[in-house]
This record gives structure tokens, C-alpha cells and sequence, in this order.
């Protein structure tokens, strides 16, 4: 038995013919925020689902501080869920729905009473205890299932898309609410999102799913600078793909070469891949630098003509048509208010470190 | 004045396409409902008399031409008089009463299985629901003559499996009234609570049963709660034409089952006294007009909390 808090073992879900989630395993530590992010369909609302006792594994095991609760009902898991939709009970009050897990454990009214009323402070709903979660807005009633979930302090809060139904500004807002009360309370959290922004900013370690697998774990930094393939790299923030083939692979450095970029990337760590094996080469458009003068660096430097140019206030995206045809995508920082930007049609010059492409086999 | 102008003048003073949409259930109402109401409600203050029809008239004309109203309260003092009408009340509304409340026993594990069946056999299953309208309501309630008769099938697999000995007496008793009844009004019971549990969102379900609910909790705490207009709609649909239902006692009642719709019935047809039985069908409609006031009633107070 290792000590990991949560574990998951060869968890595999079937339905029918359909299999949700293939042999899954995860260990996840005590007081960690950690995410499965994925697209729609790729397994990690049904992975929550066998957490929260919803769903029965069809092989595997699942251990929550050292038990085993594979069989266990979602009535006796020390395991709380805040839902998508939050499945506020419509005719209760907001007090009431805070209450209610309280009520199954049988506690005395007063106990119940000081605990909703110290859960309600906590979220920063003092007065609101009266109401009914149709007198609410979307935001107080994400506080109100939050709350609900939280005051039995389980021993693992699942939350599934937890700020999905939020406007953006407010999402923002929350998403750093959320944090400070998980450092607060410890409790250990298991997060279901489909944005990638919302795992980055609350996640310590991330777990990126495809088709029921888990691709990649690691802390959110791991998944964006080090991502270990390509759906990876493309699911995390914004890349330049390319094919290519390993021609030098040294200890110390690799060499790849790029048709679509017409040159051969310089990368300044050895890959360890079969000789002349077909890779991927991954570019993040904020590790690209735009030049007007050609820089003095002999590796990673390509001419090119800007083809077209966003303006995002933060930063300013710029698409540069390489002679082969091919489009990079480059993102410049503003980092001074009058700077000049590039115009359509410019010449330029690209160029990048040895340490900023990323080579996936996969 | 112009044409144009005259056709504006005329959308103006017209009502316009939603008044008339909303018109024809109002003239409906009115000319089948309360039309005969009225009617019923005259007759009720009139004396009985030896002509056709068999009443006196409410509303004459003396020789002065003045409109004489003669108004007799007494049809109504002999209906609360009459302990024979007072218990014809209080059967209807026992049998009405326990047949609600089978009826919702019955119909609510059903519609719960209909709403919650996979998409395709729901309306195969509905289907089977309504089916028995398909037959005159006449000849089904015939049929369990058929069924409960001293040698028909319930009691012969009940000698057949050695329970009973000779054939049990089940026509004309207070239970081939329940079975006809539950049996007639179940569909009516099945349809309000299916719309209902239909609608109830699964993840509150989930959510109860995350928080600590046992499978019974969750029904009792959330489901039934949450589905309880369904179950006022259906015990209401099932209520009030089963308090005034006449057919099935008639057919599988006993001397005893005495309902108030039989008692109707022989006054106006066999006694031929039309006043009493206007004054019953006047106590009887205010009565369950009381019952849904209060009901809805119940129901907005407890919205508003």
C-alpha cells in the first residue's frame, strides 16, 4: 500500500459496448486541487462519477484514505459533489439545502444551525439563509452548492465543472475564492473541467484525458512547457505543430529536420529517439521572436511576411507566412504603449532559443 | 372616408385573433357548463309537480305582468334532513376517498417506471396506459362482471390454488366497487404524476443520496416533495368524478354501496322528483368546488413560504 490519499487502480468503465474510462490509474495526495481536464466524451465526468459512488466500476478499484470504497454507496462515501447544475433542492431554502447533509448524519439542531451559519460566512452568504435558490443568482447559487457540499468536510470534494456556469468576470473572481477556501479548509479537491484556464489556475497537478485515458499528469507548468504528446501540446494553450525528422541526436543537442518550415530546428538537449525516426515539433507563439533586422543567432532563424495581425491588448498575435507556405503563429507581448506593431505584409525575421521547441514522439 | 381608414377603424373595434383563440373554450364553458348549471340550479328551487317536466315553474307572470320568483329552500332542508342522503355523502366520499388513494399507491410506482424507462419503450408503455379508452367505459366496467362472478377466473384460480373452497361473493360488495374504480380512474392518476416525475431532475436525486440519503430518504425527502402538484392533480382527477360516479356501483355495488350518484339517479328517474335531486347535484358540485378552493389553497400558502 503506497500513502496516497485517493487511489485509483486499472479503473475501467464500461458502457455496453462503449468504454468511458480505460484502465485508469491515479493516485492523488491529501489537501491537492487536482483537475481532469478533458474534452466532451473523454471519460472524466464518468471518472468523477465512479469517485462520487454513481457509477460502479466495471473492473478496478477505488481507495480513499486507505479503504476500499469500490462497492461502497454513495450514501456512505466520506465523499461530497458539487454538480454542474449545482442540484440546489428547489424547495428548500438555502439554509435547509446547506443543512440537509447535516440532517442525514443525525446531528442536534443547535450543532446544524452553528455549522450552516459559520459554512454560509465562509462564502460570504451571511442573511441569505431564508431564501429560496430561485431568488438567487448564478454566482450565489454556485456558493450556496459549494457550501452544501462542503460543510459535512468530506474527505474528498468532487466538483464538476465548477465554475462552468459562470460569466467570465465572475468566473475569474471565483475561481481564486475557490483556492483560498481549499487552502482554508484542506480539504482535498478533484476537479472536471473542459477549460484548460480554469484547471491552470486552480489545479497543483493536472491530469489531461483522451478517449478514457489519461494522457499526462503533472503540475500545470509540466503540461504546458513539457507536454508529452501531441494531442497535449494542441489541448494545452496555443502551438505551432510540425512534422519532421530526426536527423542529429547528441547528448547535449538534436537536430530536426522541418519541411513545412523549410529549415532544421536546433534544440538544445538531446531527445533520445531512434535515428531518423518521424517526430513532432511543438512551438509555443510566445517563444517566437519578431525581429525587423536579422538577428546574429546561426540556429532557429527563418525569414517570413506577416500575413495577418490580431491585436488582443495583452499581447498582439501575428501569423507569418513562411517561403514553404506554411503559417506560424507568433504572439509579441505589449509591453509599452506606443509600441509599433508589425504590419501586414512586412518582412520579417523569426527566431527562437534551443530550449523552447518541444519534441512529442506521439 | 377610405378604405384604408375603414379598415383601420374596423381592427380597432374588432377584437383581434388571441381574444377569439381564448373565446371558444369560454363559449364552450358557457354553453355546456353553465348554461345546464343554471338549469339545474333553477330546478332545484322549484317545487315538485304532477306535469312534464315535472316541476313548477321558478319564473311566471301574473296577470299584472309582474315577474313572480318563487324560490322553495326546501328540496335543500329535506337533503340535509334526510339521514338516507347524508350517508349516500359520506359513502361516496369514503369509497372516492380510499379509491384515490389506491389509485395513487398503485399509479405512482408506475408512472415513476414510465418516466424513467429508456426513451424508446416510454411510449410503448404510455400507450398501454391510455389503451383501455379505446373501449367503451360501458363494456370494460361490464367485464369485470365477467372477472369477479362466482365462477369466473379470479375466483376459479383461487379454488384451483386450494385458498378457498367455494367461490367468494365479490360482485356487489364495497370491493368489486374499489377494483372497478381504481381500475377505471388509474389512467388519470398515471398521467399527472407521469408529467411530473418526468421533469424531476436527476442530479437532485444524486445530490440527496451525495449528502447522505438512503434510496427510501431520497423518495420521501426529494422525489415526492418535488412531484407533489403531480400527485394533487391526480388525486383530484381521480376524486372528484369517482365522489359522483355512478356506473360502477350500479354494476358492481351491492344494495349497500349506496353513492350519491345512484341516489341522484332514483330521484330524478325513479321518484321522478327533480327538485331533490337538482338540490344533491348542487350540494355535491359545491362541495367538491369547496374541496379544489381549499386544495389550491394549501397549495399557494405553502409556495409562498
Amino acid at each position: 500500500m503506497s500513502d496516497a490519499y485517493i487511489r485509483l487502480e486499472q479503473l475501467t468503465k464500461r458502457f455496453g459496448e462503449f468504454v468511458a474510462v480505460r484502465q485508469v490509474s491515479l493516485e492523488i495526495a491529501k489537501g491537492e486541487v487536482f483537475c481532469l481536464l478533458g474534452g466532451s466524451g473523454c471519460g472524466k465526468t464518468t471518472l468523477l462519477r465512479m469517485l462520487a459512488g454513481f457509477e460502479t466500476p466495471s473492473e478496478g478499484r477505488v481507495w480513499i484514505d486507505g479503504v476500499d470504497v469500490t462497492d461502497v454507496p454513495p450514501y456512505e462515501r466520506p465523499v461530497n459533489m458539487m454538480f454542474q447544475s449545482y442540484a440546489l433542492f428547489p424547495h428548500m431554502t438555502v439554509a435547509q439545502n446547506v443543512a440537509f447533509g447535516l440532517r442525514q448524519d443525525g446531528l442536534g439542531r443547535a450543532v446544524i444551525a452553528d455549522q450552516v451559519r459559520d459554512m454560509l460566512a465562509l462564502v460570504q452568504l451571511e442573511g441569505y439563509g431564508k431564501r429560496k435558490p430561485h431568488q438567487l443568482s448564478g454566482g450565489q447559487k454556485q456558493r450556496v452548492a459549494l457550501a452544501r457540499a462542503l460543510v459535512k468536510r468530506p474527505k474528498l470534494l468532487l466538483l464538476d465543472e465548477p465554475l462552468g456556469a459562470l460569466d467570465k468576470k465572475l468566473r475569474e473572481q471565483t475561481q481564486f475564492e475557490l483556492v483560498k477556501l481549499q487552502e482554508k479548509l484542506g480539504v482535498t479537491f478533484v476537479i472536471v473541467t473542459h477549460d484548460q484556464e480554469e484547471a491552470m489556475t486552480l489545479a497543483t497537478r493536472i491530469g489531461v484525458m483522451r478517449g478514457g485515458e489519461i494522457l499526462q499528469v503533472g503540475t500545470p507548468t509540466d503540461i504546458y512547457e513539457f507536454p508529452n504528446s501531441r494531442f497535449v501540446a494542441d489541448f494545452i494553450g496555443s502551438v505551432n505543430m510540425m512534422a519532421g525528422r530526426l536527423s542529429v541526436d547528441e547528448a547535449d543537442h538534436a537536430r530536426i529536420d522541418c519541411p513545412e518550415l523549410g529549415t532544421t530546428v536546433y534544440i538544445d538537449h538531446g531527445v533520445s529517439g531512434p535515428p531518423d525516426s518521424s517526430v513532432s515539433v511543438a512551438i509555443r507563439p510566445e517563444k517566437i521572436q519578431l525581429t525587423t533586422e536579422k538577428p546574429s543567432q546561426k540556429d532557429n532563424v527563418i525569414g517570413g511576411v506577416i500575413a495577418g495581425v490580431a491585436y488582443l491588448g495583452g499581447a498582439t498575435r501575428y501569423l507569418v507566412r513562411l517561403p514553404t507556405g506554411f503559417l506560424l503563429k507568433v504572439t509579441e507581448p505589449n509591453v509599452l504603449r506606443h509600441e509599433a506593431h508589425f504590419q501586414k505584409d512586412e518582412a520579417v525575421w523569426l527566431c527562437w532559443h534551443g530550449s523552447a521547441p518541444v519534441v512529442v514522439t506521439r | 372616408m377610405n378604405v384604408g381608414s375603414l379598415k383601420r377603424t374596423a381592427q380597432r373595434l374588432l377584437p383581434t385573433g388571441g381574444w377569439y383563440v381564448i373565446a371558444i373554450p369560454y363559449l364552450w364553458l358557457l354553453l355546456f357548463f353553465l348554461i345546464p348549471f343554471l338549469i339545474v340550479l333553477k330546478i332545484s328551487f322549484a317545487n315538485i309537480a304532477l306535469a312534464m317536466p315535472p316541476v313548477e315553474p321558478v319564473f311566471a307572470w301574473t296577470q299584472e305582468q309582474i315577474l313572480q320568483i318563487r324560490l322553495h329552500f326546501s328540496n335543500f332542508g329535506f337533503v340535509f334532513g334526510d339521514s338516507l342522503y347524508i350517508e349516500a355523502f359520506l359513502t361516496s366520499v369514503r369509497i372516492a376517498g380510499v379509491s384515490t388513494l389506491l389509485a395513487l399507491v398503485l399509479g405512482y410506482p408506475m408512472a415513476y417506471g414510465i418516466a424513467r424507462a429508456p426513451s424508446g419503450w416510454r411510449n410503448v408503455l404510455f400507450l398501454l396506459v391510455v389503451l383501455p379508452f379505446f373501449t367503451s367505459f360501458l363494456l370494460r366496467v361490464y367485464a369485470w362482471l365477467g372477472l369477479l362472478g362466482r365462477s369466473g377466473p379470479l375466483n376459479g384460480l383461487l379454488m384451483h390454488l386450494g385458498l378457498i373452497h367455494e367461490p367468494l361473493q365479490l360482485l356487489q360488495t364495497d370491493f368489486a366497487v374499489y377494483v372497478g374504480m381504481v381500475y377505471s380512474y388509474l389512467p388519470f392518476m398515471i398521467l399527472p404524476l407521469y408529467s411530473a416525475i418526468e421533469k424531476l431532475d436527476l442530479n437532485l436525486l444524486e445530490a440527496a443520496a451525495d449528502l447522505g440519503c438512503r434510496p427510501a430518504q431520497v423518495f420521501f425527502k426529494i422525489t415526492l416533495p418535488l412531484t407533489k402538484e403531480g400527485v394533487f392533480a391526480g388525486c383530484l382527477l381521480v376524486f372528484i368524478p369517482a365522489v359522483g360516479e355512478y356506473v360502477i356501483p350500479a354494476l358492481l355495488g351491492g344494495p349497500d354501496t349506496l353513492m350519491i350518484g345512484r341516489v341522484v339517479w332514483d330521484e330524478f328517474f325513479a321518484n321522478r322528483d327533480w327538485p331533490v335531486a337538482s338540490a344533491l347535484a348542487i350540494v355535491l358540485l359545491v362541495l367538491l368546488a369547496g374541496l379544489v378552493l381549499l386544495l389550491q389553497r394549501i397549495q399557494a400558502r405553502e409556495e409562498a413560504i
